[in-house]
């Protein structure tokens, strides 16, 4: 810790006063469209909100991270600064890991409890009284009201588009090591191309997801709506989803930077967090493919 | 003013009013009537004396440090700020203490759980905000609805003794004999709890909860709805009679000859007048906890009936809102509540009532109609 | 913008920026930790208004002042804020200051990042708010917001209530994950783990805290956002899923949420009783290894609040004796204070009042948490006002007297004044009465079975419900005091050394007060 006395602080920013006004207008926006739609109301006052919310979260965000960028290149930035970096980015994203465990929790508890005792069996199995001729299966091909939850007429088997993409992200976690093998090598050439395959990888990945998507709810009616699973199917793939698509957005702007000469052999924090943040995508995958598509 | 003074005269009725008559300063649990509600109260106490004694040892020291360690008598600080010894002591000696109170909660525990071998099985469904109790071996159930006057409540009349735990329909159960509870909720999660019986039990929407208990002395027990569960949560009590068998028997086969008595009051020819008498009273009981007693309900959450477009329209939608209800909303399907001669008796006075003054009527015996054809 | 602008060295020699825009575009930790510390108050005011209003209404049987629906908000609202609005930004305010003077750091790590932590939170408590203003009305199913009441049965307003405290957590995890990189990264050449002040261990793992379950807050919200708005059927038995489950989801954040609730207030008190008592703090790395225990412990008890759902009986089991294990560590903390005074050379200044006051009366809240922990027991107890009992004593007594102690503590090194000692003490003896004639009461109503979350009672209630409410507005009128001592001290107080207090230790203390806009620049060395 000799490096003491370079610790940057920052001056007034007003960033962060723009961020928050900017989450604030989008949710409002969102929390507005969401009411209006639910009491058969025109949702355009709630659009127009929104629109401007996640146009000031743009703006921000270019000028936030912009200034960042701006101050590591001019040299601001002590290796100490650099460790505060990867502590944030470190338990930012063990603050996601906890995020998606909160839904995983949700899919043990449905499969190992709930669904069996609604159909009769363990602790509270005397609960089948009130879902006459309901059966516990997993994948759940019918809900205990079937009326008010219609059920999927099959579910997607792990061993198609599933598997090809769990290949997929793998092979991405792979091409992102050699990339950074490339920058700390000071090897530009075979950081772009790599980070490329990564970038090309993750599209494809999104590509056959959101055919997955499409089948499900055109060809076999596995729906946000059809019960428990239908619920936990779509919420662990589409936060998944959402995070495979600001990831790959990072590696975008990480193939940008590099680009135009950013980053240094030893100092290129921004490409390192991107890259961590890659492999944290792929192993939440490994556990979904796992979890919600094989077992 | 006028409400000023109501509000002035009710708080100084309020001032004098229960130190006059109920002056009640109970401080600790009963043991109430049942074994388990004896086992709750016996752990209650060894667990209550052990922090008392802890907190005599601990406060003591505590203060005898305030009263002879003080710097105004020129005590000097020592210097000690270790020592493994009475670190691993107090460490260990909690944890003995707490071993040996968790051996007989595990005992209560494990009993309280055991819900085998019962005489008498009874279904418990919560609804807002009301219950409604299946003897399911018997074929019979009925709703268990408050009977707290508005005007007790607003303070506009005296309050009676059993003031918000008074009911309706009492549960009546017999004595002696292990009555297993099956508890479910059709709207929202209730908790069905009497102190004296030592247990509270969620009701929860789709599933359900089971417990049991086994009442030692003839009595009436009152409780209350203990989840909260909206608006009228505070106003969900339970009512419970034990009663000895035999008249618990005879309350049983009284209760079965009413049940077929009322199926027989569809096939009846019903005035106006009768449903609009009968309709009256059950719309009081049944609906105005959220469409008020004098149909204005408490919009935007539960629309007014009177002057509404449904209860002066077309009956075909007022028989369909009722029966069926609105789903996803407060409003139940009333249909499997109220048999065909409280709903006839309850539509044809919404339309009527008020001011509403449709003029028309709806029978029993359409009613009946309406749900087969369902 | 000017952010880029000026090197380092420039920087530290800036006074604060003129008007409003100092306090908005704000990167320093002490501004941004006084505007913590002055929203918690405003939302303590406000909840506590909220609390007033609910007392009012219990001041007799009947319906007098507001009806039910109404009544409901208040609970609901005023639980939320006291917890997410008061108690918490409080401790973080607490740490924004604190924590680099104590560790002899210039800054926190991400000084841009604790700004927006802090907006966000007006931000979030504004929407919060508002919704009390909309068509429905507020939430009015707890601050618990069970599933299905506040969803398929919840007033519109629902979806606004989400998305505040979804807003309001993004700030917590921000400022966690910005106390924990300054901890780690920023302490002084020389201040080892083991040598640091209490408060800043307890933050340490009260942060680690906030980012474990913060997130499960989140998830759970989103949850019921989805089942809400979009159909699906987390907890709708009708679909396969189970009202039970979101209590599951919410109290495995729920119960690690009352650790980061008290906590911090454990390591201020740790700082200040040795403080007072002239003496070491006794057995500093147990005290380190208790709050470990308690905060790993925390994730295994969360189904003591739900003894009553019906959990099967093994599970029931685990988590009793799960829940009485916490005792162990607890017990270890408060025997150490009581130690630590043990043969001190002890005086009476506000800060140690509350500090005293704090033992006795979190442990009184301990001892029926306790209770509370036996299952059977708690099949009465439970949803009765007992419990209502329980956590106003560990949270009022607790948390509050801890923030105030604190706040007592400090202010001399926040403002360069002291406050006046003889309304500081008057604020002690009113807040200790009022406050357990507010909350001892409500033990005995449990007992005698009032449920909690009812605008009205049966007639055997009435007469502790009264004694509780004089109790409740003495301590509310009370708190009046205390926002007019921290006014006159900050403008008239007498100037206070750097050291107010004989028996301080610390890096804090070393610094003049009012400490100066930039500390430690360059780091302080630490024997
Ligand atoms: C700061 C907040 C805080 C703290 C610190 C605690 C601490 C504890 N709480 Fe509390 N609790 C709440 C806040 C808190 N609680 C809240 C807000 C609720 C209600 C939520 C709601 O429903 O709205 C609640 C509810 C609650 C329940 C659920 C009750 C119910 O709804 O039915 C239970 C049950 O086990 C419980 C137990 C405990 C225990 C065992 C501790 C222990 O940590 C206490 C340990 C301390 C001691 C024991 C005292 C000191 C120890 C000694 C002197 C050593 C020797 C002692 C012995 C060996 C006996 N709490
Ligand atoms: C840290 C948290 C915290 C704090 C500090 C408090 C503080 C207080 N609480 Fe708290 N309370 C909770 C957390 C907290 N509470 C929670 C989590 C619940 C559960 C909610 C639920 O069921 O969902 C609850 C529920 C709750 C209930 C039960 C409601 C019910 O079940 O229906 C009651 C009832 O008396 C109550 C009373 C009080 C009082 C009198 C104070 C007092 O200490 C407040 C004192 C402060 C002030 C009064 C503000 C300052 C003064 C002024 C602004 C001047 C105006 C003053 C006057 C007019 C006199 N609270
Ligand atoms: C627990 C609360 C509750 C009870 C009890 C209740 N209702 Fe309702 N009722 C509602 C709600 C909520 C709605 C609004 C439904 C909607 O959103 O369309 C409603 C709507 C209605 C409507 C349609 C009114 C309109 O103009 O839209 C009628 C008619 C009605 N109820 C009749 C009854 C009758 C008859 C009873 C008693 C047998 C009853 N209700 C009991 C809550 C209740
Ligand atoms: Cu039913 Cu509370
Ligand atoms: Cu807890």
């Amino acid at each position: 810790m000799a490096d003491f006395q370079t610790y940057y602080v920052p001056e007034q920013s007003k960033w962060p006063i723009v961020a928050t006004v900017g989450l604030g207008v989008t949710l409002f926006g969102a929390a507005t469209i969401m009411v209006a739609s639910n009491q058969a109301e025109s949702t355009n006052g709630g659009w127009m909100i929104f629109t401007a919310g996640v146009l000031i979260m743009i703006y921000m965000l270019f000028g936030w991270f912009g200034s960042v960028i701006k101050e590591s290149r001019s040299g601001l930035y002590s290796p100490q600064m650099d460790r505060s970096f990867r502590w944030g980015m470190s338990w930012f994203i063990f603050s996601e890991i906890m995020f998606f465990a909160a839904f995983f929790g949700a899919l043990f508890y449905a499969r190992v409890f709930a669904v069996p005792w609604l159909g009769g069996e363990g602790d509270r199995g005397s609960s089948n009284m009130l879902w006459e001729g309901f059966q516990a299966t997993w994948p759940l091909i019918t809900n205990p009201d079937p009326e008010a939850f219609p059920a999927p007429e099959s579910v997607i088997g792990a061993w198609g588009l599933p598997l090809v993409n769990t290949i997929l992200l793998v092979t991405s976690s792979f091409t992102i090591t050699v990339a950074h093998h490339g920058l700390k090598a000071d090897n530009r050439k075979k950081t772009k191309i790599w980070l490329g395959a990564t970038i090309l990888l993750a599209l494809v990945f999104l590509f056959f997801q959101a055919e997955e998507y499409v089948h499900a709810y055109q060809e076999l009616n596995l729906t946000l709506q059809s019960g428990i699973y239908g619920t936990t199917f779509f919420m662990l793939t589409g936060f998944h989803g959402v995070h495979v698509m600001l990831g790959t957005l990072m590696l975008i702007i990480m193939l940008i930077r590099i680009h135009k000469g950013h980053f240094t052999a030893d100092s290129h924090f921004g490409f390192e967090a991107t890259s961590w943040y890659w492999h944290f995508v792929d192993v939440v995958w490994l556990g979904l493919f796992v979890f919600v598509y094989v077992i | 003013m006028r409400v000023h003074a109501q509000r002035a005269g009710a708080l100084l009725g309020g001032l004098s009013f229960p130190a006059l008559s109920l002056a009640d300063w109970t401080v600790n649990m009963t043991p109430g009537v049942t074994g388990t509600s004896n086992d709750i109260f016996d752990l209650h106490m060894t667990i209550f004396w052990i922090c008392v004694a802890i907190g005599v040892v601990v406060f003591g020291i505590m203060f005898w440090s305030i009263f002879a360690h003080r710097k105004s008598k020129g005590v000097k600080p020592a210097n000690f700020h270790e020592n493994t010894m009475v670190e691993v002591l107090w460490t260990l000696i909690p944890l003995v203490i707490l071993i040996i109170m968790a051996i007989p909660a595990t005992a209560t525990l494990i009993d309280m759980y055991d819900t085998t071998e019962s005489d008498i099985d009874i279904k418990v469904t919560g609804y807002q905000w009301k219950w409604q109790y299946e003897y399911i071996n018997e074929d019979f159930g009925y709703f268990s609805n408050t009977t707290t006057p508005p005007d007790q409540i607003n303070n506009r009349q005296a309050k009676g003794e059993n003031y918000l735990l008074e009911v309706d329909n009492m549960m009546i159960v017999p004595v002696g004999k292990k009555i297993r509870f099956l508890l479910t909720a059709n709207d929202v999660i209730h908790s069905w709890w009497v102190p004296a019986f030592g247990f509270k039990k969620d009701a929860i929407p789709g599933f359900i909860n089971e417990a049991w208990t086994r009442v030692d002395e003839p009595g009436i027990y009152r409780g209350q709805c203990a989840e909260l569960c909206g608006k009228n949560h505070g106003f969900m009590p339970v009512v419970v009679k034990a009663v000895p068998e035999e008249e618990y028997n005879t309350w049983v086969a009284e209760q079965k000859a009413a049940a077929e008595k009322e199926r027989e009051l569809t096939e009846k020819d019903w005035s106006m007048d009768e449903l609009m008498e009968r309709g009256e009273k059950a719309y009081a009981s049944t609906c105005a906890a959220c469409h008020q007693a004098d149909g204005s309900g408490a919009p935007p959450a539960f629309p007014a009936l009177k002057g509404s477009a449904i209860a002066t329209g077309d009956m075909a939608a007022h028989l369909d809102v009722v029966v069926n209800g609105v789903s996803g909303t407060a409003m139940q399907a009333f249909g499997s509540q109220l048999n065909e001669a409280d709903l006839a008796a309850i539509i044809t006075y919404e339309r009527n009532a008020w001011g509403n003054n449709v003029g028309d009527m709806v029978t029993p015996k359409e009613i009946f109609d309406y749900k087969s054809e369902q | 913008m000017s952010a880029v602008a000026g090197t380092h060295a420039q920087d530290q020699h800036h006074g604060p920026a003129r008007g409003f825009s100092r306090w908005l575009l704000t990167t320093n930790h002490k501004d941004i930790g006084t505007m913590y510390l002055i929203f918690s108050f405003t939302m303590f005011l406000i909840g506590g208004s909220m609390a007033m209003v609910i007392r009012a209404e219990l001041f007799q049987p009947g319906l007098q002042i507001v009806q039910p629906e109404f009544f409901n908000q208040m609970t609901t609202m005023h639980g939320l804020l006291m917890v997410f609005g008061a108690v918490m930004p409080a401790f973080v305010g607490l740490a924004n200051w604190m924590i680099p003077l104590m560790i002899g750091a210039p800054d926190m790590a991400l000084p841009r990042m604790n700004n927006w932590s802090f907006w966000l939170l007006p931000c979030a408590f504004l929407i919060l708010l508002s919704t009390l203003f909309m068509s429905g009305g507020g939430p009015n199913f707890g601050w618990t917001f069970y599933a299905p009441l506040s969803t398929t049965y919840g007033p519109p307003s629902t979806t606004f209530f989400i998305f505040a405290i979804h807003i309001a957590g993004v700030s917590s995890i921000m400022g966690a994950i910005n106390v924990i990189a300054t901890v780690l990264n920023m302490r002084a050449p020389g201040m080892t783990l083991m040598k640091m002040p209490m408060f800043v261990w307890t933050w340490l793992i009260t942060a680690f805290l906030l980012i474990a379950v913060m997130p499960v807050l989140a998830g759970v919200l989103t949850m019921m956002l989805m089942d809400i708005n979009f159909g699906t059927s987390f907890f709708n038995a009708a679909g396969g899923g189970d009202p039970v489950l979101f209590q599951h989801v919410f109290w495995f954040f729920g119960h690690p949420e009352v650790y980061i609730m008290i906590l911090p207030a454990f390591g201020a008190i740790s700082q200040i009783i040795p403080t007072f008592a002239r003496k070491k703090l006794f057995g500093y790395s147990s005290m380190v290894y208790a709050v470990g225990a308690i905060a790993l412990l925390s994730f295994l008890v969360w189904a003591h609040h739900m003894f009553t759902v019906g959990v099967p009986v093994a599970g029931q089991l685990f988590f009793m004796y799960a829940t009485l294990l916490i005792a162990v560590p607890t017990g270890v903390k408060v025997f150490n204070w009581v130690a630590t005074m043990f043969r001190g050379s002890l005086t009476f200044e506000t800060p140690m009042l509350f500090a005293i006051a704090f033992v006795i009366l979190f442990s009184i809240g301990g001892f029926s948490g306790l209770m509370l922990a036996i299952a059977p027991a708690d099949f009465q107890y439970h949803d009765t006002y007992f419990v209502v009992g329980h956590f106003h004593y560990v949270l009022v007594p607790g948390a509050i007297f801890g923030i105030f102690a604190s706040a007592y503590y400090w202010l001399p090194k926040w403002t360069g004044r002291m406050y006046d000692e003889t309304l500081g003490k008057t604020h002690f003896w009113l807040s200790f009465i009022g406050m357990n004639l507010a909350f001892f009461p409500m033990h005995f109503l449990g007992l005698a079975g009032m449920p909690r979350r009812i605008p009205d009672y049966a007639l055997q209630f009435a007469d502790f419900n009264m004694v509780s409410s004089i109790g409740a507005f003495m301590f509310g009128s009370t708190q009046l005091l205390f926002l007019f001592i921290v006014v006159k001290c900050a403008r008239s107080g007498e100037k206070a050394p750097a050291r107010p207090w004989e028996g301080a230790e610390g890096l804090e203390w070393e610094i003049p007060s009012p400490a100066p806009y930039h500390t430690f620049t360059t780091p302080p060395d630490v024997k």
